[in-house]
């Protein structure tokens, strides 16, 4: 009985534990919702910022969490040829260490985008970063590094001039990338133990923005859900084999969102899919014109589905049907993508406004606003009760 | 003298033995080229590599020389592990070793670049008063230091002439397209007279033949005759009319060919560029091309890179490939194709290109002539 109790307790302390951590784009679950209660709901500048820390290089891409440690990219130079995988002391902001590395690919893009725009993708052991120059380096969580691919030295044509941004995965232990343009345009599985090939099959040309997502198939594997202007392809991580595939076209800068089993498409508006039971074909649940996201993917938080338009209005939606709740318009523009805890949602638009609605009421309200004086184009993540933000020169601790 | 024999031939085979033994994980981070290969065996030298001493940094370094992008990023992981190891324990890094280095030209600009990063990182002071003597340097990376302090003086002077003189100075040392752009356009303030094609290798001069059909994009895989033959008393089937070789000249300072002003702004449509460049000798010189459309370059009728893509952005320099040229005459054709898109920002129909050594130096013809004040052709 005791053995029995001991192992409950590490069981819910491992879970804990594994919630706690932000391991890629949009969260571990690729949806924006972090199950943190208690993070804060008044973002003042004072009060509210646990610190501030000055980075190394630009970037858009978002911090991933693991354990005590933010894993952040950032890059510098003239060209933006330099590249930096840094990783920060959640505790203080201190930098725990720093791996700097020199762009083999191409490192022309808009001036409004950067090198550091995809962000890094963890499982817990090792962290993989890739950057806009289609170089990837996989470090452990002590900064050892296991593998490098330059993925642009490879496939010399395999680069899109205004830059690259889709957030890498790893599903079913692979290492999953859509290096996906008008030229050499394909996805590939890598190997996360080697960096090695498993699997490279092309993609539709044209340049595509939106990153992966993982889903879990009918028997709890973990398959790799790839978008393109074209639709959605659902692969087998390891073999790259296609399992289904949705070809009725979809937004190519945001990204699908995932809710249990359901999939929320920007296609047509946004267009709501589920995986039927033979895990072969999917079933259209619902498609919504009126819900068709801007720039920043959709958000789930509780039973509801979080859509910000181009108008820079908010939109909730129940994701079982469609059916739109109330709306509420927020001062944008916005590059990043929000994020939401079960009772409040979090954005921060290109000026830097950062803006916190309450969900729980009848309707959405902004109850807290934060000015950050500086250009914001990524989205936060949320760990430990806390939030991180970055800028081309800052990274943010909120509350924690 | 047999017993000698046999002995020298332990020895030999004995060293062999003791070649094959001896692990050298810094040779086995060189060795790691593309596709992942060697990313298994580095692996399991780099921590080797990371735990050696600060002594060990001009060697991981110099190791950079021979290795690949990939390679040189693995040793560069090593460099920062063992650097922020030494100065975590209050140890010194080898900063007679590193300036050593740094001053030898003859290693990559890449390594020695990291060596200055290095001084600069333990002695901010030292590594400001290297900056100076940088202005000749061949690694461009280091030479843009010494011309930011260059035009941050010529900011800050007040006398005109000087300030000119400053700026001019800058301009001849200017390797990175940002840093030219800036000191031409302070001296342009200052009504001198800058010949910026000239200084950056634009090619302005180019005999061209079109439109094409370029219906459905179909035309960027379509070899049309400048591409089996250059014959410039030919005439061909275009995609309306007739088509034949003219000459045409661009004036604009970073030699955009715009055949919009030779055509007019058409739609899915194909163009060539022809340019004859004459070298007194043999030499590896680097192409750097803008385009934001479809484009395929031959040099001397071997393709060398080829990229379909439409209106992603231009930029001087965006495309960066090496070729060898030959020594005399070289003939280097440019394929640009237009789709199908009518936004306003698909208008353009155009390319630039130079051609420079390794350094971004440019490299002109022997052939050149004086760069056009006006174009040639106007529709």
């Amino acid at each position: 009985m005791k053995n029995l109790f001991t192992i409950y307790i590490i069981l819910i302390l491992t879970l804990s534990l594994t919630n706690a951590d932000w391991t890629s784009f949009r969260g571990s679950a690729g949806n924006g919702f972090g199950n943190e209660p208690g993070l804060p709901t008044k973002l003042d500048g004072n009060k509210s910022i646990a610190w501030k820390v000055e980075l190394p290089g630009r970037g858009l891409s978002s911090p991933v969490v693991v354990g005590n440690k933010i894993f952040l990219t950032a890059s510098s130079g003239p060209r933006q040829e330099r590249l930096h995988v840094i990783a920060v002391n959640a505790e203080n902001g201190e930098t725990s260490w720093e791996r700097q590395f020199q762009a083999t690919g191409r490192t022309v893009c808009h001036s409004k985008t950067c090198v550091a725009a995809p962000t890094a993708v963890s499982n817990g052991k090792v962290v993989v970063a890739q950057f806009s120059s289609n170089d990837v380096f996989c470090l452990d969580l002590d900064g050892n590094l296991k593998w490098v691919r330059g993925l642009t030295l490879d496939y010399p044509n395999a680069a899109n001039s205004l830059g690259m941004s889709s957030s890498p995965i790893i599903a079913d232990g692979v290492f999953v990338t859509q290096v996906e343009n008008d030229a050499d345009s394909f996805s590939a599985g890598l190997d996360l133990g080697t960096g090695k090939t498993l699997w490279r099959k092309s993609r539709p040309k044209g340049a595509n923005w939106t990153s992966p997502t993982v889903l879990k198939g009918a028997k709890g594997e973990e398959l790799a859900v790839l978008q393109s202007g074209k639709g959605l392809l659902v692969v087998e991580p390891k073999t790259g084999k296609d399992r289904w595939n949705y070809a009725e076209g979809a937004s190519t800068i945001p990204s699908t969102t995932v809710m249990g089993d359901s999939l929320f498409i920007p296609s047509n508006g946004l267009t709501a899919v589920k995986s039927r039971e033979d895990g072969r074909s999917h079933t259209q649940l619902w498609r919504a014109n009126k819900l068709a996201p801007g720039t920043a993917s959709p958000v789930v938080s509780g039973d509801k589905i979080y859509v910000l338009n181009k108008a820079n209005v908010l939109t909730s939606a129940n994701p079982s049907n469609g059916e739109l709740g109330w709306r509420l318009r927020l001062k944008g523009p916005f590059s990043g993508s929000p994020v939401a805890n079960k009772t409040h949602f979090y954005v921060f638009s290109e000026n830097g406004l950062g803006q916190v609605v309450d969900l729980t009421g009848d309707e959405g309200k902004v109850v807290s606003t934060v000015d950050l004086k500086e250009t914001i184009l990524c989205t936060p993540a949320i760990s430990g009760n806390a939030l991180y933000l970055r800028s081309d020169a800052h990274l943010w601790k909120f509350g924690g | 003298m047999k017993k000698i024999l046999y002995l020298l031939l332990f020895v030999n085979a004995s060293s062999i033995l003791i070649a094959k033994t001896v692990y050298d994980p810094i040779a086995t981070l060189v060795a790691v080229g593309p596709m992942g290969e060697g990313n298994e065996a580095a692996a399991k030298a780099w921590p080797k590599a990371a735990a050696l001493g600060a002594e060990a940094l001009p060697e991981l370094l110099a190791a950079m020389d021979k290795a690949s992008g990939i390679g040189q990023n693995w040793l560069r992981a090593a460099v920062d592990t063992i650097v922020q190891r030494t100065l975590k324990e209050g140890k010194k890094l080898p900063t007679k070793e590193l300036n050593d280095f740094l001053a030898n030209t003859k290693r990559i600009p890449a390594s020695r670049r990291l060596a200055f990063e290095l001084i600069q990182k333990v002695s901010p002071k030292r590594a400001a008063k290297l900056i100076p003597g940088f202005i000749d340097d061949p690694a461009p990376e280091l030479r843009r230091d010494a011309v930011a302090l260059i035009i941050e003086k010529a900011v800050g002077e007040s006398n005109e002439d000087s300030a000119c003189s400053l700026y001019e100075k800058a301009l001849a040392a200017a390797r990175d397209v940002d840093q030219i752009e800036l000191t031409a356009e302070a001296l342009r303030e200052k009504n001198r007279v800058v010949d910026l094609p000239k200084i950056m290798g634009f090619l302005m001069r180019w005999k061209v033949i079109g439109p094409f059909d370029n219906t459905d994009r179909e035309g960027f895989n379509v070899p049309y005759p400048p591409e089996k033959k250059i014959d410039f008393s030919a005439t061909y089937d275009g995609k309306n009319d007739k088509v034949k070789w003219t000459d045409f000249s661009t004036s604009d300072q970073f030699g955009k060919v715009d055949i919009n002003l030779e055509y007019g702004e058409l739609k899915q449509v194909v163009a060539y560029a022809h340019n004859t460049f004459q070298l007194f000798e043999a030499r590896e010189l680097q192409f750097r091309l803008g385009c934001k459309n479809a484009w395929k370059v031959w040099l001397n009728g071997k393709l060398l890179f080829a990229r379909d893509e439409y209106h992603r952005g231009q930029r001087i320099d965006q495309y960066v490939f090496s070729a060898k040229l030959k020594k005399g005459k070289n003939e280097i054709l440019v394929k640009f194709c237009q789709n199908e898109q009518e936004q306003s920002w698909t208008k353009q129909w155009e390319f630039q290109l130079r051609l420079t050594d390794a350094s971004g130096t440019a490299v002109l013809a022997g052939n050149r002539l004086p760069t056009p004040t006006a174009p040639a052709t106007k529709r």
